[in-house]
């Protein structure tokens, strides 16, 4: 059924661009904000804006209720999450469908399998998907341990299957050391936790992040092909980019395929993203999880494959077949995204909210700036610190990079710091350039190099 | 004598447990030592401990647990 009314259940920069979106598809907006988003950019685009309660996000962005008697009270007929918030929120998706409201986003049986972690590594076994391999629960018995360590291969991390936070975790890189080790580990893990249970794992030593986008509606699936997000810090995407360099065309059709096959499989519906750890050294991957929602880095995907992602989930919402056959998307140069962020990267990255002074926003062929911030706008302290996200596109990634580096140059926000001299570091940075990144590879670079981030 | 009082350093959301199923850093009645943690700020995700810059005692909190707070806003009285 068309949507009429789209109320966006989110702020910030994924606000903004739910509301380009919808506009396009000649739905009329309804942006739920907080009393701290009054002056919000996504407040100032919509058609209408509704308060749903206080700053705190427990008291409005996260508060059920509220949000479907906004809805009710507006006159919308479906709601859009955008990520965070109750984006994968299974009650809230059930909630919304059961006030006979369109919920953009699967449904909440679909989120609820998928956000439940042995659940969903057992829909990935199903589909014939490999996950890290390791025991599928604690092993009491030495022997049976022994036997799996020798068929998962070395090195392995044994951990204390009562323990936590890394207490009692050893690394054992061959059959002997293992032998050796892990009566250790038993015995510490007794004494320490009461519980002599151990869990073994397979250890990735170079690992890459590299997630599949698909799109789903309900019947069929396709995929826009794969983003590589191995730049984190604290697990925190802070640069992606699309495709992953580096990756044969093998083992791209096959990661691809096997998360068709997985979203597939629980007849999948909306926008979604499918986690996968790249081993470097035995160019193997492993599903980790599937992410329910349309991400941050979802523009490096757009650019290229040419598809409008948040376009294709509210028409598919509304009850319209995929447009799209898979053999129709191809793969067309590189993009790579910069995470704004309000933080002092020289600073243990501070988050500091603050004025925007002035804003001077980069532009021509291949770059785009999606952002909440316009000048003279107050960046509340209760949310999270993305001000933006600078997307750039080139025929190659060389190109790109040169074209990011002119960007950020272009780039200024002033009254507030932000981590643009973060990504100018990165950008001029020989790994980055080369691509020989890991999921380590940015703090062990931040150890190296925060000082001089001025 | 004007009331000595206990300022938060920046804007946020103010907290006076460490963790929701935690007592309370100060209670009206307590004592406060210089560098005593009084409460938290939350500021973008991130949490800050607002340390006292005076000692005394507790005569009143300002302001309520999960409140919004600005920089520099009187959080604590202190007798």
């Amino acid at each position: 059924m068309a949507i009429g009314s789209l109320l966006i259940a989110n702020r910030g920069e994924i606000a903004v661009r739910i509301i380009r979106a919808a506009r396009e598809l000649g739905i009329r907006t309804v942006q739920a904000y907080s009393q701290a988003d009054a002056e919000s950019l996504a407040v100032r685009l919509a058609d209408h804006a509704v308060e749903i309660g206080p700053p705190s996000a427990a008291k409005s962005y996260l508060n059920i209720e509220a949000i479907l008697a906004a809805a009710q009270a507006t006159g919308a007929d479906a709601i859009h999450p955008g990520y965070g918030f109750l984006a994968e929120n299974a009650d809230f998706a059930e909630a919304v469908e059961a006030a006979g409201l369109t919920f953009v986003g699967p449904k909440g049986a679909t989120i609820r399998l998928l956000g439940d972690k042995v659940a969903a590594r057992e829909v990935a076994a199903n589909a014939g998907i490999p996950t890290v391999p390791g025991s599928p629960g604690r092993i009491d018995d030495p022997q049976a341990a022994r036997a799996l360590a020798a068929r998962i291969g070395f090195p392995i991390l044994i951990k204390a299957a009562a323990g936590g936070g890394g207490r009692g975790i050893r690394v054992a890189a061959d059959q002997a050391e293992f032998d050796r080790l892990a009566p250790q580990a038993s015995v510490e893990a007794r004494s320490a936790f009461g519980d002599g249970g151990i869990y073994i794992e397979k250890l990735i030593q170079r690992a890459r992040h590299i997630e599949v986008q698909i799109l789903g509606d309900g019947e069929r699936v396709v995929h826009c092909f794969e983003r590589e997000c191995s730049l984190q810090r604290r697990r925190q995407k802070v640069w992606e980019e699309a495709p992953a360099v580096h990756l044969s065309d093998d083992i791209r059709r096959s990661l691809c395929a096997a998360a068709v096959a997985l979203a597939q499989s629980v007849r999948y519906r909306g926008a979604g993203t499918l986690e996968f750890l790249y081993d470097v050294v035995s160019r193997e991957f492993y599903f980790l999880e599937m992410n329910t929602r349309i991400q941050v880095e979802h523009p490096v995907s757009e650019f290229v494959t040419g598809i409008d992602l948040v376009r294709e989930m509210l028409r598919i919402a509304q009850g319209e077949p995929l447009r799209l056959r898979q053999e129709d998307i191809a793969l067309n140069g590189h993009a790579i995204e910069c995470r704004i962020n309000a933080e002092d990267p020289a600073n243990d990255f501070m988050p500091g909210p603050g004025v925007v002074e002035s804003l001077v926003v980069p532009g021509g062929p291949g770059v785009r700036f999606d952002t909440l911030l316009y000048p003279g706008y107050e960046i509340p302290p209760f949310y999270d610190s993305l001000l933006g996200k600078l997307i750039v596109w080139d025929d190659t990634r060389a190109n790109a990079l040169r074209r990011l580096e002119g960007a950020l140059m272009e780039l200024e926000i002033s009254g507030v710091k932000t981590t643009k001299p973060l990504h100018q570091a990165l950008v001029a940075d020989e790994e980055v350039r080369t691509a020989n990144i890991h999921t380590r590879f940015l703090e062990q670079w931040l150890e190296r190099k925060a000082l001089s981030l001025v | 004598m004007a009331n000595k009082q206990v300022l938060s350093p920046l804007p946020g959301t103010f907290y006076r447990k460490p963790a929701p199923d935690q007592p309370p850093y100060k209670d009206v009645g307590d004592q406060v030592a210089v560098g005593d943690v009084i409460g938290l700020v939350e500021v973008m995700k991130s949490f800050h401990e607002v340390k006292a810059d005076s000692a005394g005692k507790v005569t009143k909190f300002l302001v309520e647990n999960e409140d919004p707070v600005m920089a520099g806003q009187p959080l604590v009285d202190l007798g």
